[in-house]
């Protein structure tokens, strides 16, 4: 099956000074695809995340993103992704309507289009009682949640998490999941960092990030294979500290 | 423009749904032109003086009644003895003890000059001086009477003293235009930095800056109601202090609405550079008010005189935006001048405006990259 193509990474290198954050980054991430990235802090995760998403740019390398050149198109990037980090949980003094109506009105939808795909939200979530409720009176779980939808209103290519389920309870984490399934089923890209190496084996396919480097991408099950491990804890823990195993 | 509308509602939203914000814009303002017009005042209105009458003539009698009637003073006690005067001083009730010696009007006919002491107390030397002055002008303005009436007058040179711009010497003259400097800076600067620094510390901006909004329109989405709201900040203290106060706008009240859109820009454009520096709420609150406030009440001719400090002050005065805008503020208001005699602290004010909208732009992008 061939698949297509919606992120092209070929030897990105970004630097601050001498200090050399992504080092020569190669990869593919397909359509539909749940994309994990994994990585310690100050692998360079982040550094990548800002270069994909168009908020900074690469100083060299070839970086094509739904189409668009990552240097010279940022703008165009950004209106055909979503994006959700683990401290957004939406405007606590606005209600749940009130966020998507700015959110929607930002990323230039009609707002006969947004009231209407408001009500197909909350009405997927079970959440048609909260629509006027501001978000500070909300639980948590319901925010990120409620978030995560915000950050797929406008129906982007692409939809990048990064670590979206941060302090959240299991059971939350695992109905978020389930979100986003049913996100990457309807053929938006999932692109997620996370912390939590169990969700790592929820990805179609895994980077594992250290020092600024690809050191690993596969499927969980190749990566288990490959690195005679029961889990991606494990493989994740063989490959960036070696010299402990 | 319709993703830009968007925003700017949503941060209309912001302010109308949080009271401490609502009461820092409409409540301190109007607060405070109350408190500075009604409370602080250098003006004397019925300060209450006791009189030792030691000769009780005719004379006397109408010297004191010319000075409880001047509207100023109210009459205290009349005193029998120099003992009392101490007592009266330390009850604090009483501003000041005029004491007129013995024999007064026949010694002011036979001599042609008598003796009257006025005692006040120095433990509040602004009030001193205040309540001497006044009582000293009464008894002058009394003297030239008396030499007019009396038909062996001499012709004396009598200085005439008048006080332009403001006549009555009405201390909410001075304190309006200061306290517009005082809660411009306050709201635009504090407000617009606490604004910005919190969408960085939620994570916000983070997805806005993610978002096909350009970080002018964040920017300048975010200023915005500010912007709208502080003008009419100056309407209502302007027309507050006309009801109130009856103080009038002497000069053109287009250039002064024009030239406090400039000062409210200036101060935007403080409040952003500010927040490209400060990295949470709390750094943003403590440089707007330590950094801000402060000097604006002590250093900016506020209150104080910039002719009466010391240089180094001065100089660290000449470095603060808001001290231009008084000058400005006080011309047009009280004295009436036109552009003609501000254009130099506007343009100041206009290259402050500049310097902080470069700087900021300049810390923003080293941030971003």
């Amino acid at each position: 099956m061939i698949r297509n193509t919606v992120i092209s990474v070929h030897n990105l290198v970004k630097k601050f000074g001498k200090f050399i954050a992504n080092d020569h980054l190669n990869f593919e991430v397909y359509e539909g695809e749940i994309f994990g990235f994994l990585g310690a802090n100050g692998a360079g995760k982040t550094t990548a995340i800002r270069i994909l998403s168009g908020l900074s740019a690469p100083t060299s390398g070839e970086v094509i993103v739904a189409g668009f050149n990552a240097k010279k198109q940022p703008e165009k990037i950004k209106k055909s992704i979503g994006y959700m980090c683990q401290k957004f949980s939406l405007y606590e003094d606005l209600t749940v309507r009130e966020n998507i109506m700015l959110y929607g009105g930002i990323y230039g939808m009609s707002k006969k289009e947004i009231r209407e795909r408001t009500k197909s939200l909350l009405v997927r979530l079970h959440y048609e009682a909260y629509g006027d409720r501001l978000i500070a009176s909300l639980p948590l779980g319901l925010r990120q949640k409620l978030a995560f939808s915000v950050a797929v209103l406008h129906e982007p290519r692409i939809v990048f998490l990064d670590e979206p389920t941060g302090g959240v309870d299991p059971i939350t984490r695992r109905q978020f999941w389930e979100m986003i399934y049913e996100t990457a089923a309807r053929g938006i890209t999932v692109f997620v960092t996370t912390h939590y190496m169990d969700e790592a084996e929820y990805c179609d396919r895994v980077s594992i990030m250290s020092e600024g480097r690809i050191v690993a991408l596969d499927t969980p099950a190749g990566l288990k294979d490959q690195y005679h491990s029961e889990s991606v804890e494990e493989v994740f823990i063989k490959i960036t500290r070696p010299g402990k195993n | 423009m319709k993703r830009f509308l968007g925003f700017v509602k949503k941060e209309f939203l912001h302010i109308f749904r949080d009271y401490r914000t609502m009461i820092i814009l409409f409540g301190i303002p109007a607060a405070q032109i109350l408190l500075f017009g009604f409370v602080v005042r250098t003006d004397l209105e019925n300060a209450r003086i006791a009189f030792l009458d030691l000769s009780r003539d005719e004379v006397t009698l109408k010297l004191s009644d010319k000075i409880c009637s001047s509207g100023f003073f109210s009459r205290g006690e009349y005193l029998t003895s120099y003992k009392d005067v101490d007592q009266v001083l330390r009850g604090s009730k009483i501003k000041a003890v005029v004491i007129f010696e013995e024999d007064f009007s026949t010694k002011l006919t036979g001599e042609g000059k008598a003796a009257i002491s006025i005692i006040t107390d120095g433990s509040e030397p602004n009030m001193a001086t205040l309540t001497t002055n006044y009582i000293t002008a009464i008894i002058n303005d009394f003297n030239r009477d008396l030499a007019g009436t009396a038909a062996n007058g001499v012709l004396l040179v009598q200085p005439e003293v008048s006080m332009f711009y403001n006549p009555s010497l009405k201390s909410q003259f001075m304190f309006v235009p200061g306290v517009i400097t005082l809660i411009m800076i306050l709201i635009c600067a504090l407000m617009t930095s606490i604004t910005i620094t919190r969408e960085k510390e939620f994570g916000t901006m983070e997805v806005l800056l993610v978002s096909p909004l350009k970080p002018i329109q964040i920017i300048l989405g975010k200023v915005l109601p500010y912007f709208i709201l502080s003008f009419i900040d100056v309407i209502l203290i302007l027309l507050l202090s006309w009801l109130v106060f009856g103080l009038p706008v002497k000069g053109s009240l287009a250039l002064l609405l024009a030239e406090s859109m400039l000062y409210i820009l200036m101060s935007l454009s403080l409040g952003i550079l500010i927040s490209t520096v400060a990295r949470t709420m709390q750094q943003a609150i403590f440089i707007s008010l330590v950094g801000m406030m402060l000097p604006t009440i002590l250093l900016s001719g506020f209150i104080f005189p910039i002719e009466n400090m010391p240089k180094v002050y001065g100089w660290i005065s000449s470095i603060l935006p808001p001290r231009y805008f008084i000058v400005i503020i006080k011309n047009i208001m009280i004295k009436g001048t036109g552009f003609l005699y501000v254009w130099k602290e506007t343009l100041i004010l206009v290259m402050f405006t500049f310097a902080f909208i470069g700087l900021a732009i300049r810390n923003f992008k080293i941030r971003l990259q």
